[in-house]
């Protein structure tokens, strides 16, 4: 038993590299914590704070938290699933989700995760927040409503696809996504459909026009199975209903 | 043309004026600010051009601080202290009759252009309150007699430069001195102590000294100073965290205001023992009215050979400091989040591990203390370490300064050894009818009578410093309910359950405080705290929900009489809800409200 470090997560030794956190030493062996603001290819960002796990009795987000030789994780208790469910339901309530009449619905990450950790209604007294719905761009629409912050797009767009369109201003609730242009319209900018920032979301809030509903409800990436077997909607390729553009 | 080439002139000047670099942008901004009044978005734009940074960049930094405006204000800002102390003493009414003298309405800006009445997060000013901020600067013991005078110079457009200086008098109130604040410090002694004994040895009276951080978490410092030390890296930093937020909490302007020498030495010796060259002071932007005074100090240090350059006539002994204004973010008390608006940006609490230590400014390692620990560390290098240790408990060595406000006969400044009571507290300040404190502020602790035995340290109860009194008259949830609403603006929203949980926890107290509370509310409030506490990304979501849990714990008897019988109540009200088409249809009478009561509500102005 030496050689490779591990730590053990819900009592499974999970191997892991020198810098790796708990949530890449998890993933790579295939177990899920779930997760909003993860993403593999991306660094990790901390706030939706939906991967919370205990180390070692202390609470931490599992995707910034360093794997160490012999840590105990506990991810998949009662406790940790009820706070998740907690913050699920307030990014429900913050933005304005309405599932049924959304076409991502089926294939939403953040949609998938709620029913991943029991969310089964939004609890929580809704904001209902003014927000605009920008269709300016030929090729893709924003909704807004129903952003959660997660900030990929603005590092996709940043980082891979070196074009710094999306930025978040403001602070605290009003906190907000913006496009990166004097009108703030997607359309004045240099947006396409091939960027990686339009393939990040984990919510439908970027979402490709002229091709609705191509996949039946009740055939769509979730619908069989949950996110825990099927993985995160950006990391599949498109003919598995992904948005990964091979 | 003329007037945009104006604007690209007086940036331009800005700008240089702070070396084109981007970590100064905040900096940049406030003077932007000063001489505009508010930043337009073609004058971020120029300041973006000027800087060739991305425009968002510079937008994200403006939307972020409370003291920085994108929409236009008054040549006159003035923000009301909106802390409870400040509320205890009267502040609301004050408000409602500066607005009703400027004929302004509460946040607006007067069509004229003339003046903006606001509010604010406490400035720190208990002990002399209700106060205010015009422009910056501040205004202390508000009253209606003031507020005529302030109200004429406004009316009469009178330079602020020219009005009473009495009206921006700010005292020290320093009520009880033990050995930090009692014995006289002779400038550059404790550099003078350094430079004699070698850095090994000042960390070795640190580390005897048990000193450990003034800001209220408590952190070894001598631990900080040789984790930095230690750091690779030839270049390194001292930060001194003088971004005092915490309401009620004002002992570092005190320090700041009488001390600085104490202050800045305390600085140096640390430069000097991790082998920095450059210090900051980030001085909370309520402290405004400060930073000339203070840069006066720091002039008359270099003059004297205490900073800058060969220090003491050694040539290898360089530092100095320079002072960075904050814009009202309570946020960047965080050291990692003071440390980003150092750097020109917004200020959202990083990812730790790393440390500052290791990774702080510009990711170089970098000591970030509060203003007391350096006065504290420049009279250990000159007492040392046992002098030091001799007073307090077996866990918190030396002395606390507390900030003593609320209903006492003596607010102000108390120095006492760690260990204290808080009934010995109480008698000192002459606080006979207290029925709870708020220990540490909004993010400490709330606590009844049965539990004023307990002592003041890391042992027992925590602080930083603020000591708020409640005495029998006040409502309890009037606190809780200004702490809930101070916490939802200070939200810097960066994750989930401190920016969506302050405001629903906000929600909740006002439902209860208003009367439409069930007991399922309360269990909510616990739920929902409960989420807060173990999710939140840094301390202040993390310590938001604590008045609401104390207070519940503490103090059931103030939410059981507001309880609506039933079991549930619903989270909107009806009676507002229907507002909106009583407005639509102009309808007042009887009949458009749901019952009697309603109506004399929905009267109100």
């Amino acid at each position: 038993m030496s050689g490779e470090p591990s730590f053990t997560l819900d009592g499974q030794q999970i191997p892991f590299q020198e810098g790796q956190t708990v949530m890449q030493a998890a993933l790579e062996a295939g177990v899920y914590i779930p997760h909003l603001c993860f993403n593999p290819e991306f660094t990790p960002h901390g706030s939706c704070r939906v991967c919370l796990v205990k180390v070692n009795n202390r609470m931490q987000a599992a995707c910034t938290t360093p794997a160490a030789g012999g840590q105990t994780v506990q991810s998949e208790t009662e406790e940790l699933r009820e706070i998740r469910r907690g913050i699920l339901q307030m990014l429900f309530v913050e933005g304005n989700h309405v599932c049924p009449a959304c076409e991502k619905s089926g294939a939403c990450q953040l949609q998938a995760v709620a029913y991943y950790v029991g969310m089964l209604a939004p609890h929580f007294k809704h904001f209902y927040p003014r927000r605009p719905v920008d269709a300016s761009h030929p090729d893709a629409v924003i909704d807004f409503n129903r952003c959660i912050m997660c900030e990929l797009c603005v590092r996709a767009s940043r980082d891979v696809d070196g074009k710094n369109i999306f930025a978040v201003e403001g602070r605290g609730i009003q906190a907000h996504l913006v496009v990166n242009t004097p009108s703030g319209q997607l359309g004045a900018t240099g947006f396409s459909l091939h960027d990686k920032a339009a393939q990040v979301c984990p919510t439908g809030s970027i979402l490709t026009k002229h091709r609705g509903y191509d996949i039946p409800i009740g055939q769509r990436l979730y619908d069989r199975k949950p996110i825990n077997v099927v993985g995160d909607v950006a990391q599949l390729p498109d003919s598995q209903g992904g948005r990964r553009h091979d | 043309m003329a007037e945009s080439s104006m604007l690209t002139e007086t940036i331009r000047d800005i700008v240089q004026h702070h070396g084109g670099m981007p970590t100064r942008l905040l900096q940049i901004l406030r003077d932007v600010q000063d001489r505009l009044t508010w930043l337009s978005p073609e004058t971020l734009e120029r300041v973006a051009e000027e800087l060739s940074i991305s425009p968002n960049k510079v937008r994200s930094v403006a939307e972020f601080y409370s003291f920085l405006y994108t929409t236009p204000r008054g040549r006159y800002d003035i923000l009301f202290s909106d802390n409870i102390t400040d509320r205890m003493l009267g502040n609301r009414e004050l408000l409602h009759y500066l607005c009703s003298r400027l004929k302004v309405s509460i946040g607006e800006t007067r069509a004229d252009g003339l003046v903006t009445v606001g509010t604010t997060s406490c400035t720190g000013m208990c002990d002399q309150g209700p106060a205010a901020l015009v422009n910056g600067y501040t205004l202390t013991r508000l009253n209606p007699s003031r507020l005529d005078g302030i109200a004429n110079l406004i009316e009469s457009r009178i330079p602020l430069a020219e009005w009473p200086r009495e009206l921006f008098e700010v005292y020290s109130n320093l009520r009880r001195a033990d050995i930090l604040l009692g014995r006289h410090f002779a400038d550059g002694s404790a550099l003078r102590a350094g430079l004699k004994r070698g850095p090994e040895a000042i960390m070795e009276e640190m580390v005897k000294s048990g000193l450990r951080g003034q800001g209220g978490a408590g952190f070894g410092s001598a631990a900080k100073w040789i984790s930095c030390r230690n750091a690779p890296g030839n270049v390194k930093y001292v930060v001194c965290n003088a971004d005092e937020g915490e309401p009620g909490t004002f002992k570092d302007r005190v320090l700041m205001q009488d001390f600085a020498d104490l202050v800045f030495e305390g600085m140096t010796l640390c430069g000097r023992v991790i082998g920095a060259q450059h210090g900051f002071v980030y001085l909370r932007g309520e402290y405004r009215y400060m930073l000339n005074p203070l840069k006066a100090i720091l002039q008359r240090r270099r003059e004297a050979g205490l900073l800058g350059e060969a220090i003491l006539g050694d040539a290898s002994f360089n530092f100095d400091i320079e002072i960075h204004l904050g814009a009202g973010a309570y946020v960047c008390g965080e050291e990692s989040a003071l440390i980003e608006s150092l750097e020109g940006k917004h200020g959202v609490p990083r990812i730790r591990p790393p440390f500052p230590t290791t990774h702080g400014y510009l990711n170089k390692p970098t000591v970030v203390n509060n203003v007391e620990t350096f006065a504290a560390a420049a009279k250990i290098a000159v007492e040392g370490g046992d002098w030091f240790a001799s007073r307090g408990t077996a866990q918190s060595k030396g002395t606390k300064l507390l900030s003593v406000s609320g209903d006492c006969e003596r607010p102000g400044i108390y120095e006492y050894p760690f260990g204290i009571t808080v009934h010995q507290v109480l008698e000192d300040c002459g606080a006979h009818d207290a029925q709870g404190i708020q220990m540490a502020g909004p993010a400490g602790h709330m606590i009844s009578a049965q539990q004023f035995g307990r002592r003041i340290c890391f042992e027992d109860l925590a602080t930083g410093g603020s000591f708020m009194v409640f005495d029998q008259k006040r409502d309890i949830l009037d606190g809780v309910r200004n702490f809930a609403h101070f916490f939802v603006h200070e939200s810097c929203g960066f994750c989930t359950p401190c920016r969506v949980g302050t405001s629903l926890m906000r929600d909740l107290i006002d439902k209860v405080h208003t009367g439409h509370g069930t007991r399922y509310d309360l269990e909510e409030m616990c739920k929902l705290g409960r989420i807060m506490q173990a999710g939140c990304h840094c301390g202040l979501g993390q310590t938001a929900p604590n008045p609401v849990l104390d207070s519940l714990d503490q103090f059931p008897e103030a939410y059981e009489r507001r309880l609506r019988s039933t079991a549930y109540e619903p989270a909107f009200d009806l009676n507002a809800a229907l507002e909106e088409a009583r407005q639509l249809t102009g309808r007042s009478d009887p009949g458009a409200y749901l019952n009697e009561e309603d109506l004399l509500v929905g009267a109100m102005p």
